[in-house]
This record gives structure tokens, sequence and C-alpha cells, in this order.
């Protein structure tokens, strides 16, 4: 084989194999995902024991205490429908009520949705608003 | 005070642009005729520059004991003519 | 004033739209004239952005708040430092920011390229007026910085707490910086493919600029990470976030191409792969820009749906596929001089390296938008970070592994007989290191930290052993003390031991995050004084609250700092005292009570951090404050409706001093966050010796050095020259 023939040999064993490692990044990062739900849709329909990433507000007056554990329920962005979450671990400085939080929960027994250790995540306040006054989500004044 | 102030500074940075930015043009037109020469030749340059550093990297790689001194002589040699060879063309290009 | 701003912005559009035109005109006309017009276009652009910079910074100083942007994102109670970071925190600001590094970046290479690249110049030129002309018609058409209030309220709403602190006044223009400067290798690959200039001129240039715009990228995330960590309560430095990954992704591709760029010099290969990674890397750092402004992917920097983003996809959709249109229309100038003569070379390693590099901007990018990705296609799924870890760790195993190999092997064709010796001593090295950690207690059960510590030896022991062995040589040569051979031979191969020394820091750096993770002992508990907490043999007793109002000790401007003192121990033996604590700031929401209004704004930890070549002991505190907000209501309900400014002010002052005078004598019970994490100090080193290595490798030698050392090799040349 001439040496022009076995680069191009070459070239293309390390595009496929290129391929081929994308390929299987691409099929297992969607099964190493957690499914994003809001509350409204985690309430209607959960398997227990999946993790899913939960997004929504903090319902007002809805932190509470027990032991080491934070209580606290997230309603839909828009909505009323709600899920208490039961949650240890590090809490991010922007948490309070009406805050956008993402968190990674799986269905306990009972109601509660089990907070995993450490997932809160509190968006910041909208820092690139130019209106902050009204939280609405509009930017240009 | 401010009220007059503010639209003076502005006139007077518009006009301060506007002067320098049509400078070169009030002076006239200037060709692009040498400007392929003068680019080949300082590419040449930074190509013979590029080569000398080759060379002194090979004798690095030969102190610190990652060429042999056999491999580093056919190598240095090898460099040298590389060199060489730009070097022409930049005579080349001289000459013309 | 504001109106000298409105116009300097709009002057600045019309420079660069004239700019454009002048350039390209120049350029396929062959006149000298309109190109050297462009080039005072872009010194205009600078001056005009300058006088737009500093009329919206002199407002923030000056705290006019007849600004809007000022009286929402600054106050009078704001220390005066962090008032003048509060001008890029807002959206306006940061814009108007990003477009003034722009233009100094750009100004500066217009004036040293004045006498070179002369074909190249005309069309970066026009890319970067491109630039200048996007981001200031933003801020003319979309984004307003010089709106002003018709009634300027007496005090603003203050700088967003999280941004006090001084890592966070210089992370954005660090970051922008980067991002910014790699925006002129980027409009130079341009101009070269327009102008089929892509030689040995064009090489020499662009590395230079990108290794600048490499280590400024890197200082913005590393100040980053070092703000996370001693400024947020969560104690980590990186969390895979959206917008920390889309700073990452261009500072890798750089990496690639600083490595890759030199086998091009030296072979005339690589072409194509070069210069679409020059390509790549400046569409990602436009993407990173638009990232943290876009609320696209949920990230704790999302800052709600804005309305840029229309032109930023537009910017980027238009860069990627001009980019790529010209690669392919040039790709008979971008075919390759040579082949790769050996695989025993050091560039082979290279590519292997850019490989990895790639492969993990890739992984890392598909990973941040899989949310994205998933939601278009169906239902929306996310990773968190151990999925990042997954991936990311072991590529990052092969990085160091490379870093060591590399500089062991010669460039071209490396002499098979001498790898054994050259490979003994570092092999020997990570041995040692292997054998000597599987008695450390609890190292062998992670295995993919005890990787990285023994490449680690590994990469330490190349790079001592070139050091040493390059000494020796010069001591031999030229008979100076060996202190003074390493220093002169630093000097006189700037780029290669500037290299060893950022492959130093770097692996330094991973060893610190591998131990930090792998073996960190954190614990939330809930303490009331006296009572003692237990993290990793640690003892942490809470000794006794704090409180104090308006003479926050951290400078931030707090109005109300709580917080707490722990005493620190192990084996009984006194470790540290310290004092976290959580700063109360004012809320901006009207409809709470007077009291409450004051102190009820986004709180802030102050960590408390005990940091040593060991081990760090990191402390934050969350009071209780719910038990506390029945004092908060009924000194609202104490102060009347229609009180007077004084009676306001004495009423808020005597709530004040109750509230601290409870928090000290009968304190609730706080939440305390406890963290022991080993050698995190050594990331920080890590990050101070590469950004050395850098700056060695970027410093240009003095002319008569330069002259010197080709000197003898000009000397062997010419005999060539003569004999042939």
């Amino acid at each position: 084989m001439d040496p022009a023939r076995k680069r191009r040999v070459r070239l293309v064993v390390a595009l496929t194999a290129a391929l081929f490692l994308a390929g299987g990044l691409v099929y297992t990062s969607f099964s190493a995902g957690s499914p994003a739900k809001t509350p409204s849709q985690l309430l209607a329909g959960s398997t227990p024991g999946s993790s899913y990433k939960l997004t929504g507000k903090v319902v007002d007056g809805s932190i509470r205490h027990d032991g080491s554990a934070l209580l606290f329920r997230v309603r839909d962005r828009d909505g009323t429908a709600s899920v208490p979450v039961s949650y240890t671990g590090s809490v991010p400085d922007p948490f309070r009520d009406g805050r956008e939080v993402i968190v990674t929960v799986s269905k306990g027994s009972g109601d509660t949705f089990t907070g995993e250790k450490d997932s809160l995540i509190t968006k910041c306040p909208s820092k690139f608003q130019a209106d902050d006054g009204s939280g609405s989500t509009s930017s240009m004044n | 005070m401010v009220d007059v102030l503010a639209p003076l500074a502005i006139f007077a940075l518009m006009l301060a642009i506007v002067y320098v930015v049509t400078g070169p043009l009030r002076r006239g037109a200037m060709t692009q005729a040498q400007a392929r020469e003068e680019s080949d030749r300082q590419n040449l340059e930074a190509a013979r520059d590029a080569k000398y550093r080759e060379i002194r990297d090979a004798e690095l790689d030969r102190e610190t004991g990652k060429l042999s001194d056999a491999d580093w002589r056919v190598l240095d040699r090898e460099l040298r003519g590389e060199a060489v060879d730009i070097l022409r063309r930049l005579d080349d290009l001289h000459g013309r | 004033m504001a109106i000298i701003g409105r116009a300097a912005l709009i002057i600045a559009l019309v420079v660069c739209a004239y700019g454009i035109f002048a350039s390209v005109y120049g350029a396929l006309k062959g006149r000298r004239d309109f190109v050297e017009s462009a080039r005072r276009a872009v010194y205009a652009l600078a001056l005009t952005t300058t006088v737009a910079f500093a009329v919206l910074e002199i407002a923030f100083l000056r705290s006019d708040f007849s600004f809007s942007v000022v009286a929402s994102h600054s106050s009078t109670t704001t220390p005066w430092h962090y008032k003048a970071a509060a001008m890029w925190s807002s959206q306006e600001g940061s814009l108007l920011l990003w477009v003034w590094l722009l233009s100094i970046w750009s100004s500066l290479v217009i004036f040293l390229t004045r006498h070179r690249l002369r074909d190249v110049v005309p069309w970066a030129t026009a890319v970067l007026l491109g630039y200048g002309a996007f981001f200031t018609g933003l801020l003319v058409f979309w984004v307003h910085p010089f709106t002003t209030l018709a009634q300027a309220p007496a005090d603003g709403q203050g700088l967003n707490p999280l941004l006090r602190h001084p890592a966070m006044m210089i992370h954005p223009p660090m970051l922008y910086s980067g991002y910014t400067l790699f925006a002129i290798p980027f409009a130079f690959a341009i101009g070269a493919l327009i102008a089929k200039r892509v030689d040995a001129e064009w090489i020499r240039s662009t590395r230079r600029f990108a290794l600048a715009a490499w280590l400024l990228l890197g200082c913005g995330i590393l100040l980053g990470a070092r703000w996370s960590y001693t400024e947020l309560g969560w104690g980590g430095y990186w969390a895979w976030d959206a917008v920390e990954n889309a700073s990452l992704m261009p500072w890798l591709t750089g990496t690639a191409f600083i490595h890759s760029i030199m086998i091009q010099e030296k072979r005339g290969m690589l072409k194509v792969w070069n210069v679409s990674l020059v390509l790549a890397t400046g569409i990602l750092c436009v993407l990173g820009t638009f990232l943290v402004r876009s609320g696209i992917l949920d990230s704790i920097h999302a800052f709600g749906a804005s309305t840029l983003g229309v032109p930023f996809v537009t910017l980027i959709a238009g860069m990627s596929i001009g980019s790529i249109a010209l690669v392919v229309w040039r790709r008979g100038l971008l075919r390759s001089e040579h082949k790769l003569d050996s695989f025993l070379s050091r560039e082979a390693i290279f590519l292997l390296n850019n490989l990895v590099l790639v492969a993990l901007c890739f992984v890392i990018f598909w990973l941040t938008f899989l949310p994205l990705i998933t939601e278009i296609f169906g239902d929306q799924r996310a990773v968190g970070p151990p999925v990042f870890s997954r991936y990311t760790v072991p590529l990052a195993l092969v990085l160091v592994l490379l870093s060591g190999i590399g500089p062991l092997i010669a460039w071209r064709r490396a002499t098979p007989r001498n790898l054994r010796k050259t490979f003994a001593m570092p092999v020997l090295f990570g041995v040692v290191a292997f054998v000597a950690l599987l008695f450390v207690p609890n190292v062998p059960q992670k295995p993919l930290a005890l990787a990285m510590f023994v490449l680690g030896a590994f990469v330490i022991g190349t790079i001592a052993q070139e050091v040493w062995r390059g000494a020796v040589a010069r001591h031999a040569m030229t008979g100076e003390v060996y202190p003074l051979a390493v220093v002169s031979l630093v000097r006189r191969n700037r780029r290669r031991y500037g290299g060893y020394f950022v492959h130093l820091g770097i692996v330094i750096l991973f060893v610190g995050v591998a131990a930090s993770t792998a073996f960190q002992h954190a614990e939330d508990v809930r303490l009331q004084v006296g009572q003692t907490a237990t993290v990793n043999g640690y003892q942490v007793k809470y000794e006794r609250s704090t409180a104090t109002y308006r003479s926050d000790p951290r400078g931030t401007g707090a109005l109300l700092t709580l917080g707490a003192v722990l005493d620190v121990s192990k084996h009984g033996k006194h470790v540290a005292t310290l004092y976290p604590a959580r700063g109360y700031f004012p809320s901006d929401d009207a409809s709470q009570g007077l009291f409450t209004q004051l102190i009820n704004g986004d709180p802030t930890s102050e960590v408390a951090l005990k940091t040593g070549p060991t081990r760090d002991f990191w402390t934050a505190v969350s009071p209780d404050f719910s038990k506390l907000q029945p004092m908060v209501d009924a000194i609202d309900k104490a102060i009347p409706p229609n009180v007077s400014q004084a009676g306001l002010i004495r009423g808020l002052q005597a709530g004040l001093t109750a509230l601290q005078a409870r928090y000290e004598q009968s304190p609730p019970p706080a939440m305390f966050r406890l963290i022991s994490s080993p050698l995190v100090m050594w990331i920080w080193i890590g990050a101070l010796i590469s950004i050395g290595g850098g700056l060695i490798a970027l410093w240009p030698a003095p002319d008569a050095a330069r002259r010197r050392a080709t000197a003898a090799i000009r000397a062997r040349v010419a005999q060539d020259l003569g004999r042939a």
C-alpha cells in the first residue's frame, strides 16, 4: 500500500473511531441524565426510585427546618400545583420564598420527595434585567 | 452650563474623528503595488526565524539527551538545508 | 452627561460602519489610503467607546442616580470600589465593557501590525469593526446604558451583595479580556483565509495573541472559581454550571491551538485543523458571552430570558456558517506540506494532546447543551456534576500523562535508544509515589485520585529532569553556577520552559482538585451555642454568637451581620478560631414592612476559612432567621404609618439595636456547613505557577539577546550557503 493510501486509511479509521466514541457519549448521556419536570408534571406521574430534576419556584412561607433537613414546597412557575421536598445539603445564599430553584429529587414513601444531597441550585435573581421591581422577564426599558 | 458644554463636546469629538479618519484619504491615493512583495519578504523572514528556532530546539534536544549525536547530526543537516532554501528565496526577493 | 455617552455610542456605530466599508473597498481595489483610513477608524472606535465607558463609570462613582442603570445597580451605601465594579454587573454596562475591551485590543493589534501583514490586516480590520458594529448596535438600538430617569431617586437599589468580593470586581474584566482578545486571532484567521496568506507570518502574529488571550481567559476562569469557593455558601469552586462550561470550552480549544500551531510552524501540517481551531475558539467566546445573559440553559447565572437572544444567535450562526464556507473555499491553500515523520516525535504527542482537548471540549459542549437538545426532541433531560466528572476525569488523566511524555521526546524524530534513559527517572518518580501512596489511609480506595497523584509525580519528575539536564548542559558550555544556569536556560528557551512551567502548574492544580474532591468531608449540622460537631476528626465548638450592624468588618456594606465564633480543634489541640457570618442587605420590595425592607434583601455568606498546605477548613453559617421573624414583625408594627424622616430613622435604629442584642444574648440554633478538604491551597498555587509560565512563554526576548542567540546558527548556515 503506498503511503498516500495508508494515510487515507489511517484518517478514515481515526474519524470512524471518533464518531463511534461521540456516539457512545451521546447514547450514554441520555440515560445518565434525569428528566426535568415541573411540579405539575411530577404530580401527574412519577416512578418511585427514579430521580428527576425538579424546576419551579419556592412557595411563599413553605420553608421550614426539621432537624438538619430543609422542608419546602416547589410550585409551577406560572401556577399553583406544588410538591413538598425534604432536602439535606448545601443551601445556596439566594434561596428564599419565590425564588426559582432546580433540585434533583426522587420519590420516597409518602407524598414528600427527597432532595438529593447538595443538588439544590437557586437562580440568582435577575441581574441582567433592567426592571428589577416587577420581577417580570421583559428586559427592555 | 452643562447643557451647552455637552453638545459642544460631542461636536468637537465628531470633528476630531472625521479629521483623523479622513486624513489618509485627503493625502491622496497610494498604490498597493509593493505590498505583496513586502508581505512575501516578511513571511520569509518569519519562516527563517522559525527555522533558526527549530535548529536551536534540536540542539537543546541533543543536550537534554533526547537525541543521539548521530541522529542530531542528520537532523541538523536537514534543518540547515531547509534554512538555506529560505535564505535563497529571500535573496531572490532582494535581488529582484 | 448622559447625552455625551449616547452620542459617543452612535458615533462609534457610524465609525464602525464606515471602517468596514473603507477596509473592504481598500482591500478589493488596492487602495492603501482607504485601508489606512479604516485603521484610523479602529482608533476612533477606541476613543468613542472610552468616552462612553468613562461617562458611565463616572456616573457610577458619583452615584448619579439620574442614570437608570446606576439607580438599579448601585447605592450610596455601596463601598466605592464596588461602585466601580457595579457598572459591569448590569447588562448594559457589561456589553459596554466588552466592546471597550475589544476596541482597546483591536487598536493595539492594528498598531503592532502597522508595517506587517498588509494583505491580511484590511480584512481583519473589517471583521473586528464588524464585531464593534454588532455590539455598539446592540447598545444603540436594543439595550440602552444611558437612559435617564425623569426623577432621580434618592438612593439606588444597590449592588447584588453576592458580587461584593474583590474577585468579582476583576472576574468579568478578566474573562471579557480573554473573550475579546480571542477575537483578534479569529479576525486574522478570516483575513488570512481571504487574502490567501495562511503562512509563517500569520502564525507568528496569531500565536502571540492567542497565548495572551488564553492567559487572560484562564485568569478569568480561575478568579471565578476562587470567588465561588470563598464567597458562596456551598464551599465548592466548580459546579459544571452552564456558564462555567461556556468559558472553559474556548480555553480548551485555545490550549489545543497553542500546541498544534507549533506543528504547522515546523512542518507546515494541520493547516485546516489550526484554522478551524482558531475560528471555533472565536465562535465559542461569543457563545460564552451570550450564554451568561440568555437564560436558555438552567444555570445559577441564568438571568432571565433576555431579548438579546435573536441578535446573538444570528451572530453566532453567521460566524459559524461563514467560517465553514471560508475554510471549504480555501481548502487548496490549506494542504499539508509534509507528513508526520515518525510516531515517536513530539509532533505526534501534540497531535494526541489536541485530540484529547477537543474531545474534552466536545464532551462538555454536549453535556451542557443536553437539556436544550433533549427539550427540542422530547422530554428535557439534564445531567449533574457527577456525570460530567465521569467523562472528563479519564480524559484529564490522559492529558496529564501526555504532558509528562511530551517533553521527553524530541521534535521530528526521537532516538528510540535514548528513550529508556530519558524515561527512567520520571517513571521512577511515578512508581515511588504509587508505592508510597498505597500506605496512606483512604488513598487506595480512590483509584482515580491515586492515578492523578501518580501521573502528577511522573510529570513533576519529567520537568525536574528537563530543567536539570538543561542546566547541566549550560554549565558545561559556559561554566555558570547551576542556579544561574537554570535562569539563563529559561531565558534563552522561553517557549519551551515557559510551557514546562505551565504544565507544572496545571498538574499541581489537578492534584489539588483530585485530592480536595475525592477526600473531602462535609457536614451540615444544626448547632446551639455551646454544642460541638465533629468533621473528619476536627472538633468544632459553637462558642458564641455575634451580631453587628452598619459596621460590617468585611467591608461589603451589609446593614446587619449575624455570625458565630467557632473554635476548631483536633486531638485536643487548638487549630483555629473561625468567624463565619451572614450579611443582610436591604430589599427592594416596597410591600414589606419598613424594618423588614431594611434587612430582607438577599443575604450573603461570609465564609470563614482556615487554609494551609495540607488542608483547608471551610465554614459557613446560616442563622435561623425564621425564629427572629416575630421580633422583626413587632418592630415593623412599632413604626407609626405617617412617621417623620427623623422618627423613621430613630425607629429603624432602635430596631437594629434590639435585634443585635437579641441575637447576641439568646440566639436561635443556626445551620453550619463545615468542610475539611485536603490540598485546596495547591489549586491556587498551581494556577499562579501556570500564569507565571504563560508570561515567560509570552515575554519577547530583547532584540540583542535574540541576535546573539541566532548569530551562531546564522554563521553555520552561512557556511552552507557559501559552500553550495
